[in-house]
């Protein structure tokens, strides 16, 4: 494994985590998880874990983006404070 | 959004190929990554695709509450079929080994390994659509 891929991949991760809970609006929130979701792909499938990498590419950046926005359709989308 | 003829023509052009893949996926799924659980997803995105591209409606013309309904209940049935075969052939839950020395028919093992994964695949897909109309249907009304 080249270890400065590695450094990159999961520095850009660390900074994609604290952007998603320090933005304000939510559906920015959720983008931002769907790419930290799909930066965890690709460091599974650098760990030779290709069923763990499907599942969290299915279901990490698929479905659970298409929930968070389904429900922020039904709330407001950003705080008012 | 419903209005974009070049997203409708995407979307009709794409659903089938997912489909095609998620298939692969449940089918791919004993000899290599994959499985009845990713395969699920797959074909269940393809209808949040169509929900997403047309209406709920459309959707649901396909695929409705009933149909969901159905296929959930069915591929739990297929898999608790399967394993309670193996303990009728006396061996353990899921056993698939005992099945294939009683009846002497050569990769029967194989065989109810995909049947298992296909029975998860129709299960998790029917799950996942029916959250995704429950989620899409605005204000409660029921389509």
């Amino acid at each position: 494994m080249i270890w400065e891929l590695d450094f990159a991949l999961l520095l850009f991760m660390i900074c994609c985590a604290i952007a998603a809970i320090n933005v304000r609006d939510l559906v920015h929130a959720t983008i931002i998880l769907a790419g930290y979701s799909l930066i965890m792909t690709v460091l599974w499938a650098l760990m030779n874990a290709v069923d763990v990498a499907f599942t969290e590419a299915t279901v990490g950046s698929g479905i659970t983006t298409v929930l968070f926005i389904a429900a922020i359709a039904r709330t407001t989308r950003s705080s008012s404070d | 959004m419903r209005e974009n003829v070049v997203i409708r023509t995407v979307v009709r052009l794409a659903v089938p190929f997912i489909q095609i893949f998620a298939l692969y996926v449940i089918v791919h799924g004993a000899s290599g990554a994959g499985g009845g659980f990713q395969g699920g997803v797959v074909f269940a995105s393809s209808f949040i695709l169509m929900t997403i591209a047309f209406d709920l409606a459309y959707t649901r013309r396909r695929i409705g509450s009933r149909g969901t309904m159905i296929c959930s209940a069915l591929g739990i049935a297929i898999y608790e079929g399967v394993g309670i075969l193996c303990i009728l052939y006396a061996g353990n839950y899921l056993e698939y080994g005992v099945i294939e020395a009683a009846l002497g028919i050569p990769h029967l093992h194989g065989y109810l390994i995909d049947l298992v994964e296909a029975g998860i695949g129709i299960t998790v897909m029917a799950v996942m659509t029916s959250i995704i109309y429950d989620m899409a249907n605005r204000g409660g009304r029921s389509a």
